[in-house]
């Protein structure tokens, strides 16, 4: 098998990667390996070497898109972003809100987060957290047919809803 | 503390072979990723954020009743070959080996717990338990997270979850992995079969050492790749669902080698053996493979009894390069590594009979 990155040389590496239903299989010369060492080591994780890194370039080039220029608080562009495939802060997920979330659909099958929970957070992203985790559940019973809990978990829903006052937008996701 | 604790010939808690179906998972690993809310992710953080960073890290790393007995080690005061030790011991990362400004690992006296400090993420947190046993492990985790988030503030978004540096790690912020060693499925060529009907199930299949290797002597690290929209329990006990299917399979593979090959096997096991006691060089890959073979004998019964898997548990980690160069001493170059290598697997065969 020839080195899928210098493309003349025997490969001897060889990794295979199952994502999202697909198998990816890249074989590696060990010239190239020890080249490329950093690289694949680091990104072997095909999620982002591939789909994640794919996908920010797609979405650089799509014409007549803009980008968002950087993040404020710590000053990263997204074009630095789709080069090193790291944010650099917590504020980036903001800033980069519509780009990161096309990079996340493809790698995850969700778009919200169900699990734990840190027990410092302010009250509002806990309520929110919460309020996902019910409905999370709730789309669990109907997929299972537990119609009574759906019923009980919907009434739970509505009642925090309501405490909520303020109008709350109706997603459908 | 320049020196870490665990000396070169100790055993690995987590290594010794007392796990559920530990003839077919060696050890299963829970990692969580976690980022500190008031400071910047790894890129963009000055030296001196850093220091402060590990300085908070290490206050909450000392009131943690899991953590009172770890030992704290900066990989700035660590050279090459104990890097490379504890990276064989999957105490650090390959990125944690690398780096050049301040970060650090705090390890438990049973090298069950490593808590990276300012690894690709803020906090890189890993359990690990021998054989199939994740929801422990989780448990164990779960329980240090919530320990250390007492003073830590974690960065976290009502709907992304745990908010990591590498967006594909969003949510929970947790790899569950198991290593398993898979040989008859690869003798018996079903290995592919295997991995193709797992390709469905968004889960990462990877070799030995994880990043970047092959399948070298048929162990398979098979591990979660979906972070976001699962709850922790469900990512773990899908993963446990799926192996356990694999397991199944290798131990009917197994069989099938044990009855209907036998002749064929016993030649293999006993030809390795062959090598492995009287090699007076031998590269690390070619000791894992035969190593491997060596195991496979101990699973259908054609050794039984005279090797076990703890001891090749053992083994195994001692003939790695960073191992072998740390119980020398010294640096060693590749073609002395080999010799010492082929050394140390002669003496631990040499009471083995041929």
């Amino acid at each position: 098998m020839i080195c899928n990155v210098c493309g003349t040389k025997e490969a001897t590496i060889h990794l295979t990667e199952v994502v999202s239903g697909q198998m990816a299989e890249v074989h590696i010369c060990e010239q190239c390996a020890e080249e490329k060492g950093t690289d694949f080591k680091t990104y072997f994780n095909f999620g982002d070497f591939f789909t994640g890194f794919a996908g920010i370039g797609k979405l650089l080039e799509t014409p007549g898109e803009k980008t968002a220029v950087a993040c404020k608080s710590c000053g990263m562009t997204f074009e630095e972003f789709s080069k090193q495939g790291r944010l650099g802060c917590a504020q980036c997920y903001t800033a980069f809100h519509r780009q990161l979330e096309a990079v996340i659909k493809q790698v995850q099958r969700a778009g919200v987060h169900v699990g734990k929970k840190p027990s410092r957070i302010p009250k509002d992203v806990r309520r929110a957290h919460d309020l996902r985790q019910l409905q999370d559940r709730l789309r669990k019973c109907i997929q299972n047919e537990a119609f009574e809990e759906a019923a009980r978990l919907r009434d739970e829903i509505r009642q925090i809803e309501d405490k909520n006052k303020r109008p709350r937008k109706t997603k459908n996701d | 503390m320049t020196e870490n604790g665990s000396s070169p010939a100790q055993s690995v808690n987590w290594l010794r072979a007392t796990g559920p179906e530990n003839d077919v998972v060696v050890s299963s690993r829970i990692r969580l990723a976690r980022n500190l809310a008031n400071y910047p992710f790894l890129i963009k953080m000055t030296p001196d954020q850093r220091i402060a960073l590990i300085a908070e890290m290490e206050k909450a790393v000392r009131a943690s009743s899991f953590l009172k007995k770890a030992n704290m080690i900066l990989t700035k005061e660590i050279g090459e070959i104990d890097r490379q030790f504890l990276l064989e011991r999957y105490l650090i990362s390959n990125a944690l080996v690398r780096e050049d400004g301040a970060s650090a690992v705090v390890i438990t006296p049973d090298e069950m717990v490593s808590l990276m400090m300012i690894e690709e993420d803020h906090l890189r947190l890993q359990v690990f338990q021998s054989g199939l046993n994740l929801a422990e492990a989780w448990r164990i985790a779960d329980e240090i997270d919530m320990e250390l988030e007492k003073s830590l503030s974690y960065a976290f978004d009502a709907t992304l979850g745990y908010l990591t540096a590498c967006p594909t790690n969003v949510g929970t912020g947790i790899r569950a992995s198991c290593m398993l060693h898979l040989p008859s499925l690869v003798i018996t060529k079903q290995i592919q079969k295997v991995l193709q009907a797992l390709s469905k199930l968004n889960l990462a299949v990877r070799g030995l050492y994880g990043e970047g290797t092959q399948a070298l002597g048929s162990f398979f690290q098979f591990s979660n790749q979906i972070t976001l929209g699962q709850p922790e329990t469900e990512i773990i006990s899908n993963l446990e669902g799926v192996i356990k299917q694999v397991i199944t399979h290798e131990r009917e593979a197994r069989e099938y080698l044990r009855k209907k090959r036998k002749t064929k096997m016993e030649d293999q096991v006993w030809r390795a053996l062959g090598v492995l006691k009287s090699a007076r060089l031998i590269s690390s890959q070619e000791a894992i493979q035969l190593l491997s073979l060596v195991q496979t004998g101990v699973d259908t019964g054609i050794i039984e009894g005279r090797v076990t898997h703890r001891d090749l548990n053992q083994l195994f980690l001692w003939i790695q390069p960073g191992h072998l160069q740390k119980m020398h001493g010294s640096e060693l170059s590749a073609a002395d590594r080999d010799i010492q290598r082929a050394d140390r697997i002669r003496t631990f065969f040499s009471k083995l009979l041929l």
